[in-house]
C-alpha cells in the first residue's frame, strides 16, 4: 500500500508504469461507455427499420395503385382476381371497434380511477391494483376466444338477430382490457393534483364527490384527456381479439352488429396463407401497416404532449 | 359581510340546509359504490374469463394432450411441438433482449449527457412502446425473413419478441437504477472507482431484483403475443420437433434449431379457435390454460418479487 497524501519521489519506470495503467483503464472505460452507446441506439435503429421496411414494401405496392384509389375506394379486395384497393374498409372497421372499445372503457376507467385516486381505502387499493395489472397481462388470444365464444352468445341472447361474427363483442372486450391502462394512467394525473386544491374545497365545506367532480378532475383533465387517447391508440392497434371475433370480411360499415375486418385483422388474415414475396397482396399488407403506423402515432404523441403539459404545470 | 352577529337561522331553513348535507352526504355513498362496481367489472370480467376456460378445457387435460403432436383428430391433437416451440423461441428472446435491454437502460440512466442524441434516444423507447405488436411482425417480415434470409424460423420469432420486449426491459431497468441514492455512486467515485466499475460493483448488484421483474413482465408479455408472430410466418401445423440442441458427438451442441420451423402456444390455440369443429375449441381452451397460467404465475412472481424487495432494502 502506498501512503495518501504524502508526494514520494518515484522512480521514473513507476511512473511510466503507472500512467499506462491508467491510460489503458480509460480505454477500457471508452470502450464500454461505446459499447452501452450502441446498444441504446438499438431503439433509434429499431424505429428506423420500422419506418424503411413500411415504406419501402409500401412504394412497390403505390406504384401499382394510385393514392387516391387507396385512400377514397370503399371496396378493399386485394385478394380477389379483379382485386381493388380502398382502405376504408378496413379503417372503418378498425374506428368502429376501437369506437365500442371507448365507450366501454372511458366511464369505467374514468370511475375507476377517480374512485382508486379519491375514495378507495389503502388497503382497497393495494389488492386491487394487482389484480388490474393482471388483466393486462391476459394474452390478446384468450380474450379473443373470450369474445367469440362467451361474449357473443351472452349478446345473442339479448339481441337474437346478432351474427356470429360482429365488431360489438369484440370492441366490449377490448374496451374491458384497456380500462386498467386507462385507469392508471388517469389516477396518476389526478395524484398529481396538489394536496391544497383539495384541502381548500374541503375547507369550503364541499364532499369528497363534489371535490373530486369539481375540483381534482378539472386540474387533471388533460391527463385524463391524454389516458383516453393512448387507450384508443391500443385499441386500434389490438389484433388478435378482432381476427378471431370479428370476422375477417372488409365490409364498409360503422355499425357494430355486423361483421367486418380491421386493418389488423386483414393483415393477420394474408399472413396466414402462403404469399409470395413481392406480390402486390404482400406488399398491401405494408401499405395497410403504414396506415396502422400512423394512425396509432398521431395519437401517441397527442397523448404525450398532453400528459407532459399537465406534468409541468405543477 | 354583515358585522352585526349572526341571527339564529329559522327552523324551515335549517331543515332546508340539512337535507341539502344530507343529499351531499348520500351522494358520497353512491358514488363510493358506483365506483366499487366500476372497479370490480375488470376483476370480475377476469375471473369469469378464466372459469369459462377452465369449465371448457380442463377435461381435456391429459398426458397425451402435452405430448401429442397436433391431429387432424381432436381427441387424438396435442400441444407438445406449440409447448416445446415457445419454449426455445422465449429462450432467444431472452437472450437477446436482456444484455441489450439492461445495456441501454444504464447507459440512458447512468453514462448519457444530457443532449439531443439521449433526447432521440429517450423518445424513441417511448414510442415503441406505443407501437401495436403487430407492427413489429411487419418489420420483422421484411428484415428478418428476407433482409437477413432467417426465413421462418425459431430465430426470426426470438428476434421479434425481444424487439417487441425491449423498451419493457429499457424502462424497469431505469426505473430500478433510478432508486438506488445518489450517496452510494458518489462514495464509490470519492475512493476512486471508475465509472464502470461503480456501474459493476454498485449499481447492477443492488438494482437486479428491480431488472429481474421487468425481464420477467416482459417475458409474460412475449409468451402471449400471436399477432407478429402469424405475420412473420409461424406455421400451425407442426408435426415434428426441432433438431435437439443436444448432441452425442463433439461439438455436443447445435445450433441447427435456431433455423427450424416452429408453432408456439398462442398460434396453436389461435389455429384451433378458428376451427368450426367443436371439439377443437375445446382443444383451444385448453391451450388458452396454459398459456394464461403460465403468463400469470410470471406477472405474479415478478409483483411479489417487487413487493420483497421493497421490503428488504432499506437505504
Amino acid at each position: 500500500m502506498e501512503q495518501v497524501g504524502v508526494r514520494m519521489p518515484v522512480a521514473q519506470s513507476v511512473h511510466a508504469a503507472r500512467l499506462a495503467h491508467k491510460r489503458a483503464r480509460r480505454l477500457k472505460e471508452s470502450a464500454i461507455e461505446a459499447v452501452l452507446f450502441l446498444c441504446a441506439l438499438s431503439a433509434v435503429a429499431t424505429t428506423v427499420a420500422i419506418v424503411v421496411i413500411l415504406l419501402y414494401e409500401s412504394l412497390g405496392f403505390f406504384e401499382v395503385v394510385s393514392l387516391r384509389e387507396f385512400l377514397t375506394g370503399t371496396v378493399w379486395t386485394p385478394l380477389f382476381t379483379n382485386p381493388q384497393y380502398g382502405v376504408l374498409p378496413l379503417v372503418a372497421g378498425t374506428v368502429t371497434t376501437a369506437g365500442v372499445a371507448l365507450v366501454v372503457a372511458v366511464p369505467l376507467g374514468l370511475v375507476t380511477a377517480i374512485y382508486l385516486s379519491e375514495f378507495a381505502p389503502h388497503g382497497v387499493r393495494e389488492t386491487v391494483k394487482p389484480f388490474l395489472e393482471l388483466l393486462e397481462g391476459v394474452p390478446t388470444v384468450v380474450y379473443g376466444y373470450f369474445a367469440l365464444l362467451f361474449v357473443t352468445p351472452l349478446l345473442q341472447k339479448l339481441m337474437p338477430e346478432l351474427p356470429g361474427f360482429n365488431m360489438l363483442s369484440p370492441g366490449i372486450v377490448i374496451g374491458i382490457m384497456i380500462i386498467p391502462y386507462v385507469s392508471s394512467v388517469s389516477e396518476d394525473a389526478m395524484r398529481a393534483v396538489p394536496m391544497s386544491l383539495r384541502e381548500g374545497s374541503y375547507a369550503m365545506g364541499a364532499t369528497r364527490f363534489q371535490t373530486a367532480i369539481k375540483v381534482v378532475l378539472p386540474a387533471a383533465l388533460s391527463g385524463v384527456v391524454a389516458a383516453f387517447i393512448l387507450g384508443i391508440s391500443r385499441a386500434v392497434g389490438e389484433t388478435m381479439v378482432v381476427a378471431v371475433a370479428a370476422g375477417q370480411q372488409p365490409n364498409f360499415t360503422f355499425n357494430p352488429t355486423e361483421s367486418a375486418a380491421t386493418i389488423t385483422a386483414y393483415i393477420v388474415q394474408v399472413a396466414l396463407g402462403d404469399l409470395p414475396h413481392g406480390s402486390i397482396a404482400y406488399q398491401s399488407i405494408f401499405a395497410a401497416g403504414l396506415v396502422l403506423v400512423l394512425m396509432t402515432l398521431a395519437f401517441n404523441v397527442i397523448g404525450h404532449l398532453l400528459r407532459r403539459s399537465f406534468r409541468e404545470r405543477y | 359581510m354583515r358585522t352585526d352577529a349572526p341571527q339564529p337561522p329559522r327552523s324551515a331553513e335549517l331543515a332546508a340546509m340539512r337535507e341539502l348535507i344530507r343529499r351531499h352526504k348520500r351522494a358520497d355513498i353512491v358514488f363510493g359504490l358506483v365506483g366499487l362496481v366500476c372497479m370490480m367489472v375488470g376483476v370480475v370480467t377476469l375471473l369469469v374469463l378464466f372459469v369459462d376456460l377452465m369449465i371448457d378445457g380442463l377435461p381435456r387435460f391429459s398426458r397425451d394432450f402435452f405430448m401429442n403432436f397436433p391431429s387432424r383428430h381432436a381427441e387424438r391433437a396435442g400441444i407438445l411441438s406449440a409447448w416445446v416451440g415457445t419454449c426455445l423461441v422465449m429462450l432467444v428472446t431472452m437472450v437477446a433482449a436482456v444484455p441489450l435491454g439492461v445495456a441501454a437502460g444504464i447507459y440512458l440512466e447512468e453514462y448519457a449527457p444530457k443532449n439531443w442524441v439521449t433526447d432521440l434516444i429517450e423518445i424513441n423507447v417511448t414510442n415503441l412502446a406505443g407501437v401495436p405488436s403487430i407492427v413489429y411482425g411487419l418489420l420483422a417480415l421484411g428484415l428478418f425473413v428476407y433482409i437477413f434470409g432467417l426465413g421462418q424460423s425459431i430465430a426470426t420469432a426470438g428476434l421479434t419478441l425481444a424487439l417487441l420486449i425491449l423498451p419493457v426491459i429499457i424502462v424497469t431497468t431505469r426505473e430500478a437504477i433510478r432508486a438506488i441514492p445518489v450517496a452510494i455512486r458518489e462514495a464509490a467515485y470519492g475512493v476512486g472507482a471508475t465509472r464502470w466499475q461503480v456501474v459493476a460493483d454498485h449499481v447492477l448488484p443492488y438494482s437486479i431484483g428491480g431488472i429481474m421483474t421487468g425481464v420477467i413482465i416482459g417475458l409474460a408479455r412475449a409468451i402471449g403475443e400471436t399477432a407478429p408472430l402469424i405475420t412473420v410466418g409461424a406455421l400451425t401445423f407442426i408435426a415434428f420437433l426441432p433438431p435437439s440442441p443436444l448432441r452425442s458427438e463433439a461439438p455436443y451442441v447445435s445450433f441447427e434449431w435456431l433455423l427450424s420451423p416452429f408453432t408456439v402456444l398462442p398460434i396453436q390455440m389461435f389455429n384451433w379457435v378458428s376451427r368450426p369443429d367443436e371439439k377443437f375449441l375445446l382443444n383451444a381452451a385448453a391451450t388458452g390454460i396454459v398459456i394464461i397460467v403460465a403468463t400469470l404465475a410470471m406477472n405474479a412472481l415478478a409483483i411479489w418479487l417487487r413487493y420483497r424487495l421493497r421490503k428488504r432494502i432499506k437505504w
